[in-house]
């Protein structure tokens, strides 16, 4: 701040506040003439419209006492607080410095509580009660606006609570999924197989899963199948978790499983993304929402059910 | 008496209500027009691209700001949610800003990147389909109009005029880059990158009246 705003604060600030003493103390002394009337009122002798009077009384003490004590604060303020320019103040208070103390408590709170999961495998955190009673809430805060509050997924996010893992199920692929995120990369196959491609495609995409199906149109699509599709989703469709691309041959679909679904997915691609739970919630946080979802693996879908209550 | 001057006399009183009720703004706000940190971007905030501003003006139009704040401010219980409290040279390609005052859904400050388009996308034509318990309204038209780019061709060069550094090329650009985008699409475009430019990588910034 420069020296001419550092002043011109200053100035106003205290200016206005001796001025509005000095208002209070001239206001209090001034006396107009008044006259005593009959009924013992007094009046300033001003009448209006044949006898309305203007009465002359005083303001209440107490109200008086207000604007005293008005100034008494501000006073007290402006040397405790910043407020005059560049003056820092007598507490030498500052909102920055307020908000690191708060974050920095949190921390040494947050700890002593967390700390020592950081050790923990993420096995051994699915196992620990405690561990997964914070990851519940965690899960319900940051995870549930797209997985759903039981876990159960959303139109295409997947359902943590079954089988089917398009990433890998194991831990060390829930926590990478958790912790660093993922994303996923079908590319638009649209161009290169043309729209009668694409349902060809799809047809034989449906037949994968067991579907009863065309079969002259899946045995057409089959060959789009293997060219464009087998190097992700393997010659048999059974997925590779490593790439993100699911297994086909389940039935269970991220996006659904109707053939005009099932058209534009092949048709436009899709690039799903998981965002990376570490910048957004650190690590130690993400790895206990990785450590619940494991839990409800392990325990089948009855703690699923259970985190919907 | 000067009591009786200035109460028979309107058009001094007038002004002299105005001195009194000035010197609070005087001192408070006026300074602040001055202060680097309230009229510099802060470091890697970009002036609105034609996309970005076309969803700023649905997200105006549509009065996102009477439920969704874009203000994160200095507690722990805002940033441990939203992330870096909000600071002043983020907002000065804003006009206005939607810093808003009401809360009946999350602060916006931040969201960009946090959700995928895909999931903005499902939200706003139908918040219940992502978020079962949300009490936000759908807004299917979104999907239906299209942005207008003269229109923001329009909004651009009267920002130009308020200072923003758009150049006459990047205003005829914009033509270009607004044929056939959605409002949806906008929209989508304009929450994706909200707060995303600075996000407390540059501390010297930080916070409104830090010392200089």
């Amino acid at each position: 701040m420069s020296n001419f705003w550092h002043w011109y604060i200053i100035i106003i600030t205290v200016g206005t506040l001796v001025a509005t003493i000095w208002f209070l103390l001239w206001t209090s002394r001034l006396r107009i003439p008044s006259t005593k009337e009959e009924d013992g009122s007094e009046t300033t002798g001003h009448v209006w419209d044949e006898d309305l009077r203007e009465l002359n009384n005083p303001l209440p003490r107490w109200w008086l006492g207000l604007f005293w004590i008005t100034i008494v604060f501000s006073i007290l303020y402006l040397v405790l607080y910043p407020g005059l320019g560049r003056y820092e103040g007598v507490l030498g208070w500052s909102q920055s410095e307020q908000y690191e103390q708060e974050m920095a408590q949190a921390r040494a709170a947050f700890e002593q509580r967390f700390g020592h999961f950081d050790d923990l495998s993420l096995s051994e955190l699915a196992d620990d009660p405690q561990a997964v009673q914070m990851g519940r809430n965690l899960y319900a805060h940051n995870c549930s606006t797209c997985h759903g509050s039981d876990a159960r997924g959303a139109r295409g996010y997947p359902n943590l609570t079954d089988d089917h893992w398009i990433w890998g199920g194991n831990p060390s692929q829930i926590e990478h999924s958790v912790v660093q995120g993922r994303q996923a990369a079908m590319p638009p196959w649209g161009d290169a197989l043309g729209e009668d491609g694409v349902t060809r495609t799809a047809v034989y995409v449906q037949k994968l899963a067991g579907k009863p199906v065309d079969e002259t149109m899946a045995t057409a699509g089959r060959q789009n199948y293997m060219q464009f599709c087998a190097s992700c989703h393997g010659a048999e469709g059974k997925g590779n978790p490593a790439l993100g691309a699911p297994d086909l041959t389940t039935g269970v679909y991220t996006y659904g499983g109707d053939l005009d679904t099932l058209r534009a997915t092949i048709r436009n691609g899709r690039n799903g993304v998981m965002p990376a739970q570490n910048d957004l919630i650190g690590e130690t946080r993400a790895r206990l929402a990785a450590a619940y979802i494991l839990s409800l693996k392990e325990n089948g879908s009855g703690t699923g059910a259970q985190a919907a209550e | 008496m000067a009591h009786e001057a200035i109460e028979k006399n309107v058009g001094l009183m007038a002004v002299l209500i105005i001195v009194v009720i000035s010197l609070g703004g005087l001192a408070q706000i006026v300074p602040l027009m001055f202060r680097a940190t309230m009229v510099e971007p802060a470091e890697g905030v970009e002036v609105y691209s034609p996309v970005r501003l076309a969803g700023r003006d649905i997200y105006v139009r549509e009065g996102c700001y009477n439920c969704h704040s874009q203000m994160v401010r200095p507690f722990r219980s805002e940033t441990e949610r939203y992330g870096h409290y909000s600071v002043a040279g983020e907002f000065v390609f804003d006009r206005p800003f939607q810093w808003g005052s009401k809360r009946t859904g999350p602060d916006l400050a931040r969201v960009g990147e946090k959700y995928s388009d895909d999931w903005h996308r499902l939200h706003m034509m139908d918040p219940r389909a992502v978020v079962p318990d949300s009490n936000m309204p759908a807004y299917p038209w979104l999907a239906e109009n299209m942005v207008d780019p003269e229109q923001i061709q329009h909004h651009m060069r009267a920002l130009k005029r308020l200072g923003d550094p758009y150049s006459d090329d990047d205003i005829e650009a914009a033509f270009d880059e607004l044929v056939g985008v959605t409002e949806l699409e906008a929209l989508i475009a304009y929450l994706q990158g909200m707060g995303t430019e600075w996000t407390g990588q540059d501390q010297t910034t930080s916070m409104a009246g830090g010392s200089e």
